[in-house]
């Protein structure tokens, strides 16, 4: 209990104090989240997906986009925790796919697509880029969790 | 608050299994049988196995360079011990990765003959 709440009050301490866009997706600090769902690309901001999409995902690690991402059972729960925690919920918009399956990549929610309309299927493929899940590639800032336009570059 | 306390405990878990890269050499050449080879190690490394990838795809023909994912283009700090000191010190983390990158590239485990090579080779890189 007594965690809980130092840590609600350091969270509402940090609400307080920061402006609150630029950082909008910070991913909150986990070390084992950073190592383990960081060492094959970033961490992608658990804000982004519906609590539905990550517990998906979080239940077949060994097929994880034609990667084997498979963890032992005490972490996985871990960071399943974790993931839905800090889920975007609602907020994400449609959720489910037109099979009624949760969406399991950011790069496929609306809102996403919606936010990218004008890059062109060209520009997904190019070789310092390679694939719209390369959030760092063009959002400079993408690990500190700023989106914000005036950190967007999109390298050639 | 039961993730906090989950989280608190494998951290305090993980701490405590340093070896060193020739630990592991020993016990897979144990568990192998036979002695290893740097040379087999290095032809098992850049060769692909049937499947899209070989080892070389995400770590370089050159493990004492820095590698890159062959999906997400993420850099992938050398694999050779000789470079980065944090390589085969870990039980879990070995294992882990042996586990996930042979099934990635080769559709099965690797065996131990072949985890014996590959860090005997990686051993012989300065
Ligand atoms: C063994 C490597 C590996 C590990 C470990 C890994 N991933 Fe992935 N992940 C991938 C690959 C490969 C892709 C597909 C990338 C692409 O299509 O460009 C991916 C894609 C994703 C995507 C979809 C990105 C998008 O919007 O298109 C999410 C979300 C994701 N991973 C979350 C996680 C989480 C959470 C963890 C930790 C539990 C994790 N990953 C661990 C390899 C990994
Ligand atoms: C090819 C470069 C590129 C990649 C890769 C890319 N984006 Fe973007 N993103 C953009 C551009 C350009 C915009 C701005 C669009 C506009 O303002 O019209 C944008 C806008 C956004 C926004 C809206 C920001 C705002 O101010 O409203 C978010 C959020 C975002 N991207 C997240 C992501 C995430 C998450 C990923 C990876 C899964 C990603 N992007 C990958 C280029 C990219
Ligand atoms: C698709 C990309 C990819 C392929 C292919 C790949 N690896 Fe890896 N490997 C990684 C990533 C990512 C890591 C973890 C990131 C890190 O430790 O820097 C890693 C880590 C490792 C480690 C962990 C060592 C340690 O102690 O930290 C070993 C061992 C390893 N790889 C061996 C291999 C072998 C052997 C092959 C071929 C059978 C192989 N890898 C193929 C991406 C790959």
């Amino acid at each position: 209990m007594r965690i809980h709440s130092i840590s609600s009050i350091a969270a509402l301490l940090a609400a307080l104090a920061l402006p609150a866009q630029a950082d909008n997706y910070r991913v909150p600090g986990n070390t084992i989240v950073n190592e383990e769902c960081g060492s094959c690309h970033m961490v992608f901001p658990p804000q982004m997906l519906h609590a539905d999409s990550w517990r998906a995902m979080m239940s077949d690690l060994p097929n994880h986009f034609g990667s084997d991402a498979s963890l032992d059972e005490q972490r996985r729960i871990a960071i399943t925790d974790f993931l839905v925690a800090h889920s975007g919920g609602r907020k994400t918009g449609v959720t489910r796919d037109a099979k009624g399956k949760p969406l399991l990549r950011i790069s496929e929610t609306t809102r996403f697509i919606k936010k990218h309309r004008e890059i062109s299927p060209a520009v997904w493929k190019r070789a310092s880029i390679k694939s719209a899940a390369n959030c760092s590639a063009c959002h400079t800032r993408a690990a500190a969790g700023d989106y914000d336009d005036d950190s967007i570059r999109i390298p050639k | 608050m039961r993730h906090l306390l989950i989280i608190a405990t494998l951290l305090l878990a993980t701490s405590a299994q340093a070896e060193t890269p020739r630990d592991f050499l020993t016990r897979f050449e144990k568990e192998a049988g036979a002695t290893s080879s740097a040379e087999r190690g290095a032809r098992f490394f850049n060769s692909k196995h049937g499947d899209e990838w070989s080892c070389a795809s995400c770590h370089t023909e050159q493990p004492t360079h820095t590698g890159r994912h062959a999906k997400t283009n993420k850099a992938i700090k050398p694999l050779a011990p000789a470079v980065n000191a944090e390589r085969f010190t870990d039980t879990a983390r070995v294992d882990k990765w042996f586990r996930r990158n042979c099934n990635d590239t080769l559709n099965r485990a690797c065996s131990a003959q072949e985890k014996a090579d590959v860090i005997a080779w990686l051993l012989t890189l300065k």
